[in-house]
């Protein structure tokens, strides 16, 4: 009953046999071992396993992996280049905008993909961006700070 | 846990309508599958096939002519909230999506999977009874076509045939002095209405009386329904605020609403007492500027 998947996730194309009940998320941390994207309420409510389908943010745990077949897939794992931090993950760290840091990578896959389609986001299109997000920290305004501060330009992207 | 099933990825409606048709109630159909997947993981329900709509081409479509909008059953909600489309009257459908959910949801999840899940309180419907639209279902016979308001038989039911398919969603075009205004009431942004308030107002030339309304409501009975009621207090006459408060009672009085962990019945029979008068006063002064 298993069917094959073609994914390129961070830039690698993968071929993998999964289940049809395969979710995007199993595929990522159980087949592929990037745990980076969380899984944590399974229920499309907190965003922690967010990722970055084919250039948009999407909850990974409410799509099942075979209707990702043939997509693009961005995980936390692929935002950094080398050893050099993505300027989100720079704010993040300046801001304190990581503390227990469960919520990190999926707050981070969508402050991306807003920011890629909105640079010059302002603070209320700030927090639109991220209400999808649950921080049990509740680390919120450091957050909006930190995405404030990219889209002034204040953190260079390196190419 | 997911229990096992087999899924059917088709390329084309005709494909898809095909393999409905030989599985018929064994099989479900899925487009973004946002709520669907809850479902099955809940162990809700067991589908033995899965028909996955969501990237057939003919499905996913914003197409604007001179009879009106039509979109396509598996066009996303974040489509809709971004197509160059919803202006004028049809903002309302960019506002509506704002609202529903969030980004994440709304970059997969499809407006036809929303509607198919009859969620009493969703967040499309009452939006798009107040404009009129209608639905287009499809199955191996042949297509038919209904008013939105029939699509829905009760709480997570449709007038879908199991081997049917929604294909379309169509809004016909908005006559002139139209103003439409949704609003939703929910403690947290982003959760499902308590409750949701439509209305469509189009005025007579120049002096402020209402020629035709429609008011529909979401998480108030069943289904989502139109307040005919209410409607009549406000047809034919010069709209006040005080009108707008005694259409908002009507509509109290017919809604059916519910008890349930975000409201008692009784707060929301409250609720829409305010909000027919608010949404109805936001559409009344859109129609003025339109």
């Amino acid at each position: 009953m298993k069917e094959i998947l073609k994914i390129k996730v961070n830039g690698q194309s993968h071929e993998l046999l999964v289940k049809p009940k395969t979710l995007l998320l199993e595929v990522l941390r159980d087949h592929l071992g990037l745990t980076g994207t969380k899984r944590a309420c399974d229920s499309g409510a907190c965003g922690a396993c967010t990722v970055i389908l084919d250039g948009m943010a999407v909850k990974s745990c409410s799509i099942l992996a075979l209707q990702a077949d043939g997509s693009e897939v961005m995980t936390i794992e692929g935002l950094a280049t080398g050893n050099e931090l993505h300027p989100l993950q720079k704010a993040f760290l300046d801001h304190g905008a990581v503390q227990c840091g469960f919520c990190t990578p999926g707050m981070l896959m969508s402050s991306k993909a807003m920011l890629d389609e909105n640079p010059k986001a302002n603070k209320q299109q700030i927090k639109e961006g991220i209400d999808g997000h649950i921080c049990r920290c509740t680390g919120y305004n450091s957050l909006v700070r930190a995405i404030t501060d990219v889209v002034k330009g204040e953190y260079k992207e390196v190419k | 846990m997911i229990k096992d099933f087999e899924l059917f990825t088709p390329k084309t409606l005709d494909e898809a309508l095909t393999l409905l048709d030989k599985y018929k109630d064994e099989c479900k159909v899925i487009a973004g599958g946002q709520t669907l997947i809850l479902l099955m993981r809940e162990g809700l329900i067991t589908p033995k096939y899965v028909l996955n709509i969501k990237r057939i081409p003919e499905l996913s479509h914003i197409k604007s002519g001179k009879n009106g909008v039509r979109i396509g059953a598996a066009t996303t909600h974040r489509a809709i909230e971004k197509s160059p489309v919803m202006k004028k009257a049809l903002k309302v459908l960019a506002e509506m999506e704002k609202r529903l959910s969030y980004i994440e949801t709304r970059n997969w999840g499809t407006i036809g999977g929303n509607l198919c899940n009859a969620d009493p309180a969703g967040d499309p419907a009452p939006a798009l009874m107040a404009l009129k639209a209608s639905v287009k279902m499809a199955s191996v016979s042949g297509e038919r076509t209904m008013a939105l308001e029939d699509f829905f038989l009760g709480a997570h039911k449709t007038a879908l045939k199991p081997n049917e398919i929604l294909t379309e969603i169509q809004i016909p075009s908005v006559p002139p002095r139209t103003g439409v205004a949704y609003d939703k009431f929910n403690i947290i942004e982003g959760t499902v209405a308590t409750a949701g308030v439509a209305v469509s107002m189009t005025l007579k030339s120049g002096d402020g009386v209402c020629d035709d309304v429609r008011i529909a409501l979401g998480g108030l009975a069943r289904t989502p329904m139109l307040a005919k009621k209410a409607e009549k207090v406000l047809r034919g006459k010069k709209i006040t605020d005080s009108l707008l408060k005694q259409a908002g009672q009507k509509a109290s009085a017919e809604a059916k609403p519910i008890s349930d962990i975000s409201a008692s019945a009784e707060y929301r029979r409250e609720l829409v007492k305010v909000m027919v008068a608010r949404t109805g006063s936001e559409a009344f002064a859109r129609a003025k500027k339109a």
